[in-house]
């Protein structure tokens, strides 16, 4: 891989970017170009627009939650080290990572892909997931083919169901709780490079 | 029952009217079992006439015998499909083909009832000329692009490994038979069974496409089965002719062997080089159209047969020539010619592969009463049981291999279905005919109709059963809860977006490459230049529905009923929202319309208003046109989510939005109609519903005017 050591000086910090986010060089690189290749501008930032003329996302029911999910924190530009951070979340979990502490640290740990998923519905970060988030999520998915009034009844059903605090909202840990069964790491990772 | 009754008087009325004026020589194809059947010369004019006067009536049979009986056949082929489709239950339990097979069983039995000999058969010149094309035709038009292209490899492993397997291992295993059976079918060679084994083994794309038509399977699985059938002609054709060489040729080298196998690659190379080629030259011509508007969809047809004919005179794969052209010029030629010739041309096709189908599944039946037949048990049970046997093997050894490179794995549902949906059809049967006479021929004719008939009526019939006991059964594991079905969902639409945004499968590199080039180059040359790119007053519309968008989604003001608090869920609530969440997966994910056979895409039969916006669903990338109306209708969610991958959208068309409030309010009435029937308890729900339906409405527009282009 000879090409890799002049490409890795065209990314800025990509040792440190390895580290934190466990991706390889490769995936790295192939992750570079893919940034490139949306950002049609060539200013070195991805604005929303940018995003949005990827053509899946504007059919995805929750494709403005997932742009959004770029931006954090009122920022309306995204630079190439947070796309890839961001994208760490869906790296597949590595099994045989035996150092101690470090799964933790990892973004594509299973609490960490969780978690990413969790704020797709708490959009105002109050930890929890009220009935509101709840709802707005479910007519965004379910679209025009359910009552109103079955919404209210899903709704309702699926807050009965992972409530265990009886606070009316689900909370992150309530969230885990009710995914238990699924395999999350398998379903939240995607293979870079294929 | 009435009409049941009716158009079966119908049906005997022409039969009847088909064999009065059959003379005893004459048949509408010509057939090549010369000795068997009977000759009798006749002129069959007959006159009513004074002696040495003018003649007043006269009936001159003779002058227009050949196409009155074509059309004859043609006509009964097309009531028996009428009837079919009017008989109450019977197209739930039995495929199409079986019925026509059994229409012509009876027609056939009829004519040899009153003429005492065979009735005409299905020529194989005639099926290979002018049956099977208009069929392969029509499903290359229709072919669902991208989604072929993503599965291209599996389907290419199906089609060439799959068939290699298929027959090396039928007519060895055969062989071993024949050697077992010393007494009775000592004479059969290897090569014989070779030969055998080639054309037996070829899974046939008609038999497969009427048979999946009815059976409601996904995508993936339909055109993996379908794509395999298409390509494995190739391998076909190449084998038999091989061992038909071989057979012709003294001995048989090592070198020959070798040569053949790169016979194959060049049929295949071959044969989309031809298709290529006239595709492009299709598209060419098809800008040129503007001024002679009405004969545009003749260019369709006749490039795409001379494709077909061009590459047969070449000893090519004709199949893949003609489906590569039909989905080359494809993009080129809708967007060049008119609206209405458009629908000319997917009417046209959908008639006559209709019809071709027709003819051929009623001549298959036909063509079974025959006085040839030879008859051997070992041999034609062996067949059977080696083609069962045989597919199935092959089919899971080659899934498993490829399972390992596949993201959507093929489970073992879709597995049993490929295996099993393996259908013989009118291929071998026309490939039988053409083998040089030798004494077990006939042997061969007999069991090739054995087999046939037995894929199509029995696998035919019980193959949704068996698929809907085998969905059943994995049905009756614990079901997920709610909370757990509604989290995967949101994770799967986010995997899905994710993938998007990464561009996932180093196939959208090519892709993208692909479109840059496509719209560089041959989109400019092959497409008229008033219907090329881009308008700034679009774009700037676009970027206004966007940003509306964006905030209509954020507010979302929330109506909680307080009537319906704490009510539980009863069990078919929960199942119907499950198919809910399921389908709405699929649907958002789905961007091509299902392929049928038998119906054109919905857009040509909903409202008249909402077609100009989204006919052009097929140029450039493939955007679903209409999800509102695939909210109502087949119930397709019996598996995984499938998830359909995009890519960057480069290339843009647009259509027409001249009337653009129009339009708008059309379309947002045309779905609330739709939400309308589906809810009965509108005037709770309708305010919201027209919110959400402009919302989505909206969001569908401001998505479809992603494609530019002017009308």
């Amino acid at each position: 891989m000879g090409s890799s050591s002049s490409s890795r000086n065209k990314i800025p910090n990509a040792q440190e970017l390895m580290d934190q986010t466990g991706f390889s060089s490769a995936h790295l690189l192939r992750l570079y170009d893919r940034f490139e290749c949306l950002d049609r501008d060539n200013r070195g930032y991805l604005s929303p627009d940018d995003f949005e003329a990827v053509g899946g996302l504007a059919m995805n029911p929750i494709g403005g939650r997932i742009i959004d999910a770029f931006f954090s924190s009122g920022q309306d530009t995204v630079d190439f080290s947070s796309f890839v951070r961001i994208l760490a979340h869906f790296r597949p979990t590595d099994r045989n990572r035996n150092k101690e502490g470090t799964q933790q640290e990892l973004p594509n740990s299973r609490t960490r892909k969780l978690k990413f998923a969790f704020q797709l519905y708490d959009l105002d970060r109050d930890g929890k997931i009220s009935r509101e988030e709840l709802l707005q999520v479910l007519r965004a998915m379910l679209g025009l083919q359910v009552t109103e009034e079955q919404l209210q009844s899903i709704a309702e059903r699926a807050i009965q169901e992972a409530d265990l605090d009886k606070d009316d909202a689900i909370s992150f840990d309530e969230f885990k709780k009710s995914l238990e069964k699924v395999d999350i790491d398998t379903k939240m990772s995607i293979g870079f490079l294929k | 029952m009435a009409a049941l009754w009716t158009l079966s008087l119908l049906l005997s009325a022409s039969l009847l009217g088909c064999l009065a004026v059959t003379s005893p020589d004459g048949s509408p194809l010509p057939h090549n079992l010369p000795p068997s059947l009977g000759t009798n010369s006749s002129d069959g004019s007959l006159s009513v006439d004074l002696p040495m006067a003018l003649r007043v009536f006269s009936m001159d049979y003779h002058h227009v015998q050949a196409p009155f009986e074509i059309v004859l056949w043609i006509m009964l082929a097309s009531l028996a499909k009428l009837g079919f489709h009017w008989s109450g239950r019977v197209p739930a339990v039995v495929p199409e083909s079986c019925v026509l097979i059994m229409v012509g069983l009876l027609v056939g039995g009829v004519i040899y009832g009153v003429r005492h000999s065979a009735p005409p058969t299905l020529s194989a010149d005639a099926f290979f000329l002018f049956l099977l094309p208009p069929i392969v035709l029509d499903a290359g038009y229709f072919l669902p692009g991208r989604l072929f292209f993503e599965n291209l490899g599996t389907i290419l492993w199906y089609a060439v490994l799959g068939t290699l397997w298929n027959v090396l291992g039928i007519g060895l295993s055969l062989y071993g038979v024949c050697l077992l059976a010393q007494s009775s079918l000592g004479d059969v060679s290897l090569l014989h069974c070779l030969l055998f084994g080639s054309l037996i083994a070829a899974v046939d794309p008609v038999a497969v496409l009427s048979v999946f038509q009815e059976m409601q399977v996904n995508e993936q699985l339909h055109i993996l089965v379908f794509g395999e059938s298409l390509l494995n002609d190739a391998v076909t054709v190449v084998l038999y002719k091989l061992f038909e060489s071989f057979l012709r040729l003294p001995s048989v080298s090592g070198l020959d062997v070798l040569l053949g196998g790169c016979r194959v690659v060049v049929v295949g190379i071959g044969g989309l080089c031809v298709g290529l080629f006239f595709g492009l030259l299709a598209a060419l011509t098809s800008r040129f159209t503007s001024r002679a508007q009405v004969i545009a969809p003749l260019f369709v047809f006749l490039y795409s047969y001379l494709s077909y004919l061009t590459s047969e005179m070449l000893h090519l794969s004709g199949i893949m020539a003609i489906v590569t052209c039909a989905a080359t010029m494809k993009q080129y030629v809708e967007a060049n010619v008119s609206e209405r010739s458009n629908t000319s041309i997917q009417y046209f096709l959908k008639m006559w592969s209709s019809v071709s189908e027709t003819l051929i599944f009623i001549f298959l039946g036909v063509s079974t009463i025959q006085d040839i037949h030879m008859w051997s048990w070992p041999f034609v049970c062996s067949t059977l049981l080696l083609c069962l046997i045989w597919r199935a093997t092959g089919v899971l050894l080659l899934t498993a291999f490829v399972n390992k490179l596949r993201r959507n794995a093929v489970t073992f549902r879709d597995q049993f279905i490929i295996a099993y949906g393996g259908l013989r059809g009118a291929i071998c049967f026309s490939l039988v005919f053409l083998i040089d006479d030798f004494p077990k021929k006939r042997l061969f004719i007999t069991t090739t109709i054995v087999v046939i008939l037995f894929t199509v009526f029995v696998q035919g019939m019980t193959i949704k059963p068996l698929v809907e006991l085998l969905y059943v059964k994995r049905k009756k594991r614990a079901l997920p809860t709610l909370s757990e079905e509604i989290h995967s969902r949101l994770i799967d639409h986010l995997v899905a977006g994710i993938e998007d945004v990464v561009g996932y499968w180093g196939q959208h590199y090519w892709k993208d490459k692909f479109e840059q080039f496509n719209k560089k180059y041959l989109r400019r040359f092959l497409i008229r230049n008033d219907r090329q790119a881009s308008s700034s007053i679009l774009r700037v519309y676009q970027e206004l529905e966007r940003r509306e968008q964006r905030g209509v989604e954020e507010e979302a003001p929330p109506i909680v009923d307080p009537r319906s608090q704490g009510r539980p869920l009863l069990p078919e609530e929960m199942e119907s929202i499950r198919r809910i969440l399921s389908r709405n997966l699929q649907n958002f994910n789905n961007k091509t319309p299902a392929y049928s056979r038998h119906t054109l895409h919905q857009d040509t039969s909903v409202d008249r208003t909402r077609k100009p916006l989204y006919r052009h669903q097929s140029l450039g990338e493939r955007y679903s046109y209409n999800t509102i109306t695939h909210f109502q209708g087949e119930d397709g969610g019996l598996s995984e989510p499938q998830r359909v991958r995009t890519g960057l959208s480069r290339s843009h068309t647009v259509c027409s939005i001249s009337p653009r409030s129009t339009l708008l309010d059309s379309s947002v009435s045309a779905g609330l109609a739709q939400t309308r029937s589906t809810d009965p308890r509108e005037d709770l729900v309708s305010p919201r519903h027209q919110e959400t339906v402009e919302r989505a409405a909206r969001k569908h527009l401001s998505f479809v005017l992603e494609n530019e282009k002017q009308q």
